[in-house]
Formats: C-alpha cells, structure tokens, sequence
C-alpha cells in the first residue's frame, strides 16, 4: 500500500515537472526573423557597385536559361561582400529583384545557409572550430584566448567594434586542428600563444600568415615526409597497353 | 559530409525495382561474408610511384604547367575517343567505390546515365562540400592538384555524355575555390575544356558553384536543391538524380576524390588500381588522420592497410604510445566508434570496417586516447548534427535534439542507467525514418558510444548519484 502511495506522488511529480518542448527554430543560434534596426532596414538602399555588376553578369552566364535562380547564393554572397560581411534586408530584396523572384524565396535561402550574416558584424569574422576534432587538439584553450584577447563574447561584436566571435562547425581543416577563420583565411595548427599573436597583428590591421603555424606547409607529417619523398613520375608513366597505340 | 550519409543501397533500389527492398535488408548480412581468397596477404605501404595525387602536399607548382610535367592531361584526348564504354569499362575493372563515404561502384553508377536520351542535357556534379567532421581530404585536392580534379570531370563528362560539370565547394574554401577557379581558366585557355575540349570534338563546360556553409549540402539531393538556389533540403528519391537531378536534367553527384583519380585509372589502366586493397576494396584511398596522433596528416596509402600501421607509420603513433589509445573513429564522425582492443586488427577498407560494426566513410580517421572524455567527444559530435539537421523530417529534427539534451546530461552522469537504452532507442527511431542519411550519421555515433562503453556511461552515473544523490531522472522513472 506504502507503494502504491510512493508511485502516486511520483506520478503527481512527473506530471507537474514535465517540461515544455521547445521547438528547433528556437534552437538555432540566430534569430531567424528580421527586426527592423536604424543599420538594418528596407528603407535603405542598396545596389551593386559596377564592378559587381560585372561580375554578376558572369555568374548569371553559368547558369542555363530558366534556371537563373541557381545564382541566388552567389549574388547573396557577393552582397555580403560588399557590405563589410553581413547581409542587410535590402541587398535581399535587390537580389529578388535581380532573379525576378518572390522575396520570400531569399529570405528562405538567406536564413538557411549559416555563412549568411543577418546582423551588423565586425571588420575580423574570427570563425572558431570547436567540433570534436579540433576540441581534440585543444580548441577551447584557443577560443578562451580569443575571447580574452578581444574582449568580445562568442556570437557577438567586441566593444571597439573590429572584432566577431563564432563557434563554428567543422571548417574541413581536421588534420590542421586546431584552427580559426578570419574573414576568407584559415589559421591552423594553432597554439594559445599563436592566436594572441594574431589577435594582436589583426588589432593593428596588419595581416598575419595565414596558414599552418607550427612550421609545417600545408597537412603533411611534421618533422619529415613518409611518403611523396620522390620526385613525382612524368607523363606517360606507367601508360596502359590499351592506350599505346 | 558526402556519402558518409548516403546509405550504402542508394541507387541500387531504383535499378533493381521491386527486388530493391530486398536487397536492402540483405544487404548488411551479406556483406559480412568475406568468403573470396584474395590474391595478396599484406597492404600498404604503397610505393611514390604508385600514389596518385602526386602534389598532395603542394610542394609542386599546382597550375597548368606543373600538372604537365606530373602527368596530367596526357592523352586525354586518346581516352576521349575511345568512348563511353571504353571509359566505363576501365572503371568497372578498377573496382572503385565512390569516396564520398557510400562507397557505390563509380563505373555503375556512371553506367546509370547512358539510357537512351530524350533530349535533356545531362550534368555531372562534383560534390566539394567537405564537411564531415574529420574529413579534410578533398581541401588538398582542390588547392594543390586541381587539374586532376578538372581532367576527371571531364573524362567523367564524356562518359556519361554530360555537356556540364558543376562543382559545388563549401563556401568556407574561399581560397581552394580560388585556386581552383584559376585553374579552370588557364584549361580553358589552353583548350583543355570548352569547346571541342583537347581537340576531341566534345564541348564540356566546367563551372565552380560556391556554397554558404551547411553541411547538409554535401547530401546529393540537397546539394542539387543548393545549386539550383534553394534551401538545401534532400529530395525524395525517387526519382534519382540518375532520372530527374539538376534544373530536371538526368545528374550524377561524385565526390571530388572518386573524380580526380579517374584519369589516372583510365591513363595506367583500371587492372593497376585493382591490384591495390583486398578484392572488392580495390585502390588507393586518401587517408585524413587527426585527433590525438604526434603528426597529424593526410597521405595517400593503400586501401586494406591495417589501421595500426598506418598511425604508426604515418602519423607518428598514438599520442603516449599505443597502450594509450581510447578509441577511434575511423571514418568520419558519422562512423561508429571502435574501442583499442579491436583497432589492434581491423583493415581500413570497407568489408573490414563494417565487420568491426562500423564503417570506411570518408576515411577520416579521429583518434582519441586514455586523456579523452570520451562522452563528451560524442555529445559534440551530436551537437553539431542538431546544428546541421536542415529540419525537414521530424525524426531528425526532434530526435537529434533529444540526444543532444540526454547525451549532454551522460557527460556529467546526471541521468539514470534505465535512459541508457531509451537513449538507444531513439537512436534507432531516427536510423532509416528520415529522407537523407544525416539521421543515421547522427544516429551511429551514439549506438557506437553505447555499444562500446556503456559501462563508463554507468560509472558516470553512479559516481554523479553519490555526490549529488539521486538524478532527476532517476527519480521520474
């Protein structure tokens, strides 16, 4: 009986505790909706320098006819661009002007691809990989640095202005790990005492090294080659029967 | 994330009709079976002579002119005019498997798209939409050897009769695209590709399509739905790409590595390659070894080389020595895990990887020693699925992150030993209820972890119950 009692106010408990699902818009790491801002808004204009322009023409061309639309996320990326990084609703909408589409359609597109920045950012976009195999080889250590050295938070702007943190997926660099991203340049192999250094070369808007920085070219071995020590075969080498002629 | 996620039947259901079903559920019992002799007994290490990715370390010139003295672009017009069949043939007898991580037979699959035309062009996509966690093989391809890649389109092109290729390369490889961009202009140039390319009379055009940062992309319907201007949401299949893919049009989607090695298998010939790697396994493979390792790197071997000899050799040994070692992903992180005790053995190939229940994906290779929280490895692993799931199918969606809040209690043991298995249940809801392979890439991770270290999961628990007493859920269920 004492049981049974025990099992009745756990089931009052359990059904008093129970949580609220949150659904997964909510999950996401940036807001999915557009809220107007005095730096973003429909009531500014944006167009294309004539440079862009140009290359816009190129980008449509790759494209069959009929298909134009394949050139959204380009066109998108190329607004980006120009605007210092982030994408405002108006290069949006003169991107739906552009394809002669709904502006729906790249709302959709803009919200979903996470290169896409909706929200006014700083000049350095340091991108930080913090997937298991970076997380492996010390990343949190790196983007702890970061974080410090800017004083900025992970997915937000540092107070001067120069600086944005994210905590990003795996940026295909693993065997580099760990590594960040600063605007288009990967930054690999690095080390706490590499990343204040760059932080400190980016405060003063020089350029650091991109690349590995533990001495090493790109991914092989470091400390001596195990394979590739040969020169490479020239053409011809090894030429099947079928194609001796 | 390529074909890590593409399930290993996909294709093949459409080809064999009503019998697809079947087959599919045969499949994994069958494939156990390795039952042929085969011709050698010892794989790897493979001679310089014999690599074909000749600039992975991109200590060469890559453009044009250092791609001619390395052998590319000789005789391509030779092979062009030997044909479709010719081309296909040489593929079929090379035994490559996709390396995109499904491992579906390249010359089969390209064999697919020479149905009688009704007058739609046809396309070839490579897929450059590198994103497994791990996985970094293509990157070296694209920067230091892109002309391999380009040459393999266009051969790939010819033997599908394709009029076009699009790459599609994740947005992040802003300077990849770059290198690759030049080297698509100087082919051009030097009549390589375009029209009537190396003289062959084919026109083949060569298109690089920047992507924006989703992984799910790397998935071929999505990847077709990105280029096209739309979320990267999978399609329905079918109908296959095979059948309806890019702007409508009959489409094969190929991984970068699977193309750009296909020159170099038509040029010495589809027997070399097969002489390489158990029967069935066939080749060369690039290897991506990352995680706790003294020199992590990325190397062309042999396929079927023992796991431990290739860390060894390659990447300096387990970080601390061998008895160190906790346990590796051997192909991506949409691979089960496998513990030491059989990392000892186990063949990097694809019969030998799913025997040790697990499976060759992209060939990634993580490695973790004794240091690791091994839970936690996983729970971020599974993070990032919730952050990729495109949230078009429920089980995925939802699923993906209820492991991702359960895994994430385990960490700290906060949890009870019963949610081990309802863990493990719903992974096994999400496996195979969803339209794309992301759910399964999520899923096998955690029945990995599950599998092999359950009874860490449970110290956790009870070492978290004696100093905080009883969790929540221990005390709901």
């Amino acid at each position: 009986m004492l049981s049974s009692l025990r099992s009745g106010v756990q089931g009052l408990w359990r059904a008093s505790s129970r949580a609220l699902q949150t659904t997964s818009t909510l999950q996401h790491d940036s807001l999915f909706v557009h809220r107007d801002t005095p730096e973003d808004n429909p009531n500014i204009a944006f167009e294309f320098t004539p440079e862009n322009q140009q290359r816009i023409d190129a980008l449509l061309a790759i494209y069959p006819e009929g298909h134009k639309r394949g050139a959204m996320i380009p066109l998108l990326d190329l607004a980006q661009r120009q605007n210092g990084g982030w994408l405002p609703i108006s290069a949006m909408h003169k991107v739906a002007e552009l394809l002669s589409l709904p502006r729906m359609r790249v709302y959709e597109v803009a919200t979903f691809y996470t290169m896409f920045i909706r929200r006014p950012i700083g000049k350095y976009h340091l991108q930080v990989c913090t997937t298991t195999p970076c997380w492996l080889r010390g990343s949190d250590a790196v983007l702890k640095a970061i974080v410090d050295a800017t004083g900025c938070e992970v997915g937000g702007n540092s107070p001067c202005g120069k600086f944005s943190i994210s905590e990003v997926e795996c940026l295909g660099a693993c065997v580099n790990a760990p590594m960040v991203q600063v605007n288009d340049d990967y930054y690999e192999d690095l080390t706490v005492e590499d990343t204040k250094e760059i932080i400190e070369k980016l405060k003063r808007d020089e350029k650091p090294k991109p690349g590995p920085r533990s001495g090493r070219f790109a991914s092989e071995p470091l400390g001596g080659l195990t394979s590739l020590t040969e020169e490479p075969t020239g053409p011809g080498y090894g030429l099947q029967d079928g194609l001796k002629a | 994330m390529a074909g890590a996620l593409a399930r290993i039947v996909q294709g093949t259901k459409s080809h064999l009709g009503i019998a697809g079903p079947l087959v599919s559920i045969t499949s994994g019992s069958v494939r156990f079976q390795q039952t042929e002799s085969q011709g050698k007994t010892k794989y790897g290490p493979l001679a310089d002579a014999d690599r074909v990715f000749t600039n992975l370390y991109g200590r060469h010139d890559w453009r044009l002119k250092g791609a001619l003295a390395r052998g590319d672009w000789y005789m391509t017009k030779n092979i062009l005019e030997k044909g479709t069949d010719w081309i296909v043939n040489e593929l079929k007898t090379s035994g490559l498997r996709g390396r995109g991580g499904a491992g579906f037979p390249t010359g089969m699959k390209w064999s697919f798209m020479n149905k009688p035309s009704d007058g739609r062009p046809k396309y070839l996509v490579v897929n450059a939409d590198e994103g497994e966690p791990g996985t970094c093989k293509d990157r070296e391809i694209m920067r230091h050897d892109p002309h391999k890649l380009i040459e393999g389109c266009l051969i790939a092109g010819r033997a599908m009769g394709a009029q076009a290729a699009y790459i599609y390369i994740r947005g992040e490889f802003y300077n990849e695209a770059s290198n690759l961009q030049v080297a698509i202009a100087e082919a051009y140039q030097a009549g390589l590709i375009g029209k009537n390319s190396c003289g062959s009379g084919y026109d083949f055009d060569v298109f690089v399509h920047r992507g924006a940062g989703a992984y799910i992309c790397g998935e071929e319907t999505a990847l077709i739905e990105s280029i096209e201007g739309k979320q990267g949401k999978p399609r329905l299949k079918p109908p296959f790409p095979a059948d309806v893919g890019l702007f409508g049009c009959p489409t094969t989607v190929n991984n970068v590595e699977t193309i750009a090695v296909s020159p170099t298998i038509c040029r010495r010939g589809g027997k070399w390659f097969a002489s390489f790697g158990r029967t069935r396994n066939s080749g060369t493979k690039l290897f991506n070894i990352s995680g706790h390792v003294n020199t992590p790197c990325t190397v062309e071997e042999e396929m079927s080389i023992p796991l431990k000899e290739l860390i060894e050799r390659h990447a300096g040994g387990v970080c601390g020595g061998w008895d160190n070692l906790l346990a590796i992903i051997p192909g991506g992180s949409s691979t089960p895990l496998i513990p030491k005790h059989v990392c000892e053995t186990v063949l990097m190939d694809f019969d030998g990887l799913v025997a040790a229940q697990t499976s060759l994906g992209t060939a990634a290779i993580i490695v973790m020693d004794k240091s690791t929280d091994i839970v936690k490895a996983i729970a971020r692993l599974i993070m990032f699925y919730k952050h990729e799931s495109c949230g078009q199918c429920t089980p995925c969606r939802e699923g993906v992150s209820w492991m991702n809040k359960m895994i994430y209690r385990f960490v700290e043991g906060n949890a009870s030993p019963k949610e081990i298995d309802m863990l493990w249940e719903i992974s096994k809801q999400i496996e195979g209820h969803t339209i794309c392979a992301l759910g399964d890439g999520a899923a096998w991770p955690v029945q990995g972890l599950i599998r092999h270290f359950r009874p860490e999961l449970e110290r956790r628990m009870q070492t978290y119950a004696m100093t905080h007493g009883p969790s929540k859920a221990e005390r709901l269920y």
